[in-house]
């Protein structure tokens, strides 16, 4: 198991263990992570489950693919940082993952 | 101004659930109307994810969502149902028959025995942007869509996004606009490459002006713009007259006008029974996700089974009285009739 970390907007932090090839919108829904709505359930075509990568992880997540920076447009406040939750694996390098929920998602 | 629109069922929403409704209703007889603020049938399956795959509908071992809405639409074909497209469903009056008249956003008026709600996660309305204010000068100065080339004549046009809306208006606005600003947060585009090489060209020409940030800031008063900021380009903070603004983030879905129907509402969703899949208003349905029951499933798969109990106690109410006989497509020839099959 992979151990990921979210912190709510209010600042409530959540440490979680996920399943490697699960992603991090999956386990913020399974765990009940406030501010995270994946209205479309995980296809990339929302941007309701944006979160902001922590600087210390931004190089090992990874940059968002086309699609993924396309539908980023659409989401509340954009920042380098910013990537749509469903678009990243768990896996074993993302152990100790945190990401920031934003204020709202649009 | 327009002349009653009269059908036995109208039902709101024109995704999978509202398309499977018609061809249950249809199989008893029932005519539908249906209304939808997109521009085409589908709903979230059209507008959020036409190219995705899906793997639970019995049957279809993988379709995507544009294809299970083609298929849909080829299925239902023989009802010739109506289609009211681009219109928000606004008030619904109970009237002395029993029936119901419901009007739009754009004053159409309908009358129908039954309505159903398959509105899904609610009506897609435009999102609004994170710009501190921008309530202040929303139908005033900021617009979320164009209705009226003309409300943009001789002002100072600021355009936000970078897709084919944020492109499309840039690029027809210019010859009247007094002057245009794009504003996109990055240099590419999920516009059409053409759009895009036309807007570069003119802003070559000096036509337009594009910059690479985000709106920070809005300066005003009454609701009229003045100028806006934009923050995040490579000169820094720059601040552009801006009298119309057309902001285009994309949508995002919410219940609206229905909320204020007078039905129960269950954080957002619509309680039903698990029978009928009636609202708490006799004749009023709800179906698909937009419905709330004890071990509800957001599935297309159970909005289906939804909408064929559904028929049956719509049946009751359009023709009260008449014997409902419960019969199978495979071999009733009187609903292979309606559905135009030939032996």
């Amino acid at each position: 198991m992979t151990k990921l970390t979210y912190i709510a907007n209010d600042g409530t932090q959540f440490d979680v263990e996920a399943e490697n090839g699960s992603t991090v919108m999956e386990n913020a829904i399974r765990n009940a992570v406030p501010g995270i709505e994946a209205e479309c359930g995980g296809a990339c075509a929302c941007a309701t489950c944006h979160v902001y990568v922590d600087e210390a992880w931004t190089a090992e997540v990874g940059e968002p693919e086309a699609m993924e920076e396309d539908m980023l447009d659409f989401a509340y406040e954009v920042r380098p940082n910013s990537r749509l939750s469903c678009q990243i694996k768990v896996r074993d390098a993302l152990d100790g993952l945190v990401v920031r929920v934003p204020e709202r998602q649009g | 101004m327009t002349d009653t629109i009269k059908t036995d069922v109208l039902i709101v929403g024109a995704g999978p659930i509202g398309l499977f409704a018609v061809f249950e209703l249809g199989l008893f007889d029932m005519k539908c109307h249906l209304i939808d603020i997109l521009d085409r049938p589908g709903g979230q399956c059209a507008e959020l994810y036409p190219e995705k795959p899906i793997y639970d509908i019995p049957g279809w071992p993988l379709i995507t969502a544009q294809g299970l809405v083609d298929k849909l639409l080829e299925q239902i074909h023989p009802f010739k149902p109506d289609f009211t497209f681009n219109r928000m469903v606004s008030s619904l009056e109970k009237l002395e028959d029993g029936s119901f008249r419901v009007t739009t956003d754009e004053g159409e008026i309908f009358e129908a025995k039954v309505v159903v709600i398959a509105a899904g996660g609610g009506s897609f309305q435009p999102k609004r942007p994170p710009i501190p204010g921008i309530e202040a000068y929303e139908g005033k100065s900021v617009f979320y869509s164009v209705r009226r080339m003309e409300e943009f004549r001789g002002h100072d046009l600021v355009i936000v996004g970078g897709g084919d809306s944020a492109l499309d208006w840039t690029l027809n606005l210019q010859p009247i606009a007094k002057s245009v600003t794009l504003v996109h947060r990055r240099p590419e585009f999920r516009a059409a490459p053409d759009s895009v090489n036309k807007m570069y060209a003119m802003q070559e020409m000096k036509e337009l002006e594009f910059l690479v940030g985000q709106v920070s800031g809005l300066a005003g008063a009454d609701g009229q713009l003045s100028s806006a900021t934009i923050k995040g380009g490579p000169d820094g903070d720059v601040e552009v007259p801006c009298t119309r603004m057309l902001p285009f983030f994309g949508l995002t879905m919410k219940l609206g006008p229905i909320a204020e129907w007078g039905l129960n509402l269950h954080e957002n969703l619509i309680p039903v029974d698990t029978e009928k899949f009636q609202t708490s208003v006799p004749g009023i349905f709800a179906v698909g996700d937009i419905n709330w029951y004890p071990g509800k499933l957001k599935l297309i798969l159970s909005g289906f089974h939804e909408v064929a109990l559904m028929a049956q106690a719509a049946k009751r109410i359009v023709s009260p009285g008449e014997r409902i006989v419960f019969q199978y497509t495979t071999s009733s020839t009187s609903l292979q009739k309606k559905l135009g099959v030939h032996d």
